[in-house]
């Protein structure tokens, strides 16, 4: 996200940085990664359709073709003891990513008990229970969205 | 027929995706490992740290997942079925003009999900944690790369290069 920012509202001049926190506000609510969001409606916004298909295109070949290597190459030396080793070491990092990402954003949360509880809900039945996690984003979602809602328009 | 399947539950999975593909980690773990029995849990950490360290979005480790299970059709229907959800809800809000992201429903859905996507990542990280095995040097490192990540300007793919090092010396 950063290195797209630089390159789009920086290097490029293409859009501003009000319409490129807007698109990632749009690209977040999105399903699916959201730097692949975010440049597809970029991508439309600056050449409509073609554009979108392009922007999506040359974000996500390139780095998919070299996953798809390491991939292949995984099938051939990942059960080696050495790569084990390694990627263990790895796997842990990975898991710092994803706990610092959920922290970053939880700090951003309101100091309101309401959200709080959300997260602590989904943490205990998605990890803790096994519940799909299909079933417990339909339940809880419109739960969560349906009280902010409620909340916004008492104010 | 495997990537058949792969694609439907998939893209079940990520139509609901909101936030980044992280949020559906456990979803697919549970799906791939515990129902299917098509990877081992190692297997499939393995392949999320290796996604994490190739260019480009992370989600990408979708594509791995495809690819271990079902070699190119596999890699084919799970990379499809990451992408399509967010290129249809992006053409349903093209074409609704939705161009406002400040408009009341859509600020109070982004606020209104918000905690359930933050609580789907914690329970991201307590799988990869649970998956990899009980080793507290592990737990450190996973704790100083968070750390890591929150105080500092470090970038991710030298905290992963670290990681890779202190497994190779033995450390973990």
């Amino acid at each position: 996200m950063f290195w797209l920012r630089r390159a789009l509202v920086h290097q490029k001049g293409w859009i501003d940085d009000r319409e490129f926190v807007e698109l990632l506000g749009m690209s977040q609510v999105l399903p699916g990664p959201v730097a692949f969001n975010l440049t597809l409606m970029l991508g439309h916004r600056l050449g409509g359709y073609r554009g979108a298909a392009a922007a999506a295109a040359g974000l996500i070949c390139p780095p998919l073709v070299i996953t798809c290597a390491l991939g292949v190459a995984y099938g051939y030396v990942g059960t080696m003891p050495a790569m084990q080793a390694m990627l263990r070491g790895m796997s842990y990092v990975a898991a710092g990513l994803v706990l610092a990402n959920a922290l970053g954003l939880a700090g951003a949360l309101p100091r309101r008990p309401v959200p709080w509880l959300f997260v602590a809900a989904v943490f205990v039945a998605v990890a803790l229970l096994h519940f799909p996690l299909v079933a417990v984003m339909a339940t809880l979602g419109p739960c969560a969205v349906a009280i902010t809602w409620a909340g916004r328009r008492q104010k | 027929m495997l990537a058949a399947s792969i694609f439907v539950h998939f893209f079940i999975l990520c139509a609901f995706a909101v936030g980044g593909l992280n949020t559906v980690m456990p979803g697919l773990f549970h799906y791939v490992v515990d129902e299917q029995g098509w990877l081992g849990a190692r297997e499939f950490t393995d392949l999320y740290a290796i996604g994490q360290a190739a260019p480009g979005p992370n989600a990408l480790w979708v594509t791995l997942i495809g690819l271990r299970v079902a070699s190119w059709p596999g890699a084919l229907a799970a990379t499809a079925a990451m992408l399509l959800p967010g290129v249809l809800f992006s053409l349903l809000l093209i074409g609704l003009q939705a161009r406002n992201p400040s408009a009341p429903f859509a600020v109070a859905f982004r606020r209104g999900l918000a905690p359930i996507a933050i609580g789907l990542m914690f329970s991201s990280g307590w799988v990869l944690l649970r998956s990899i095995g009980h080793d507290w040097a592990g737990l450190a490192i996973t704790l100083a790369t968070a750390a890591a990540i929150l105080r500092t300007r470090l970038n991710p793919l030298l905290l992963l290069a670290a990681g890779a090092a202190a497994g190779a010396l033995g450390a973990v």
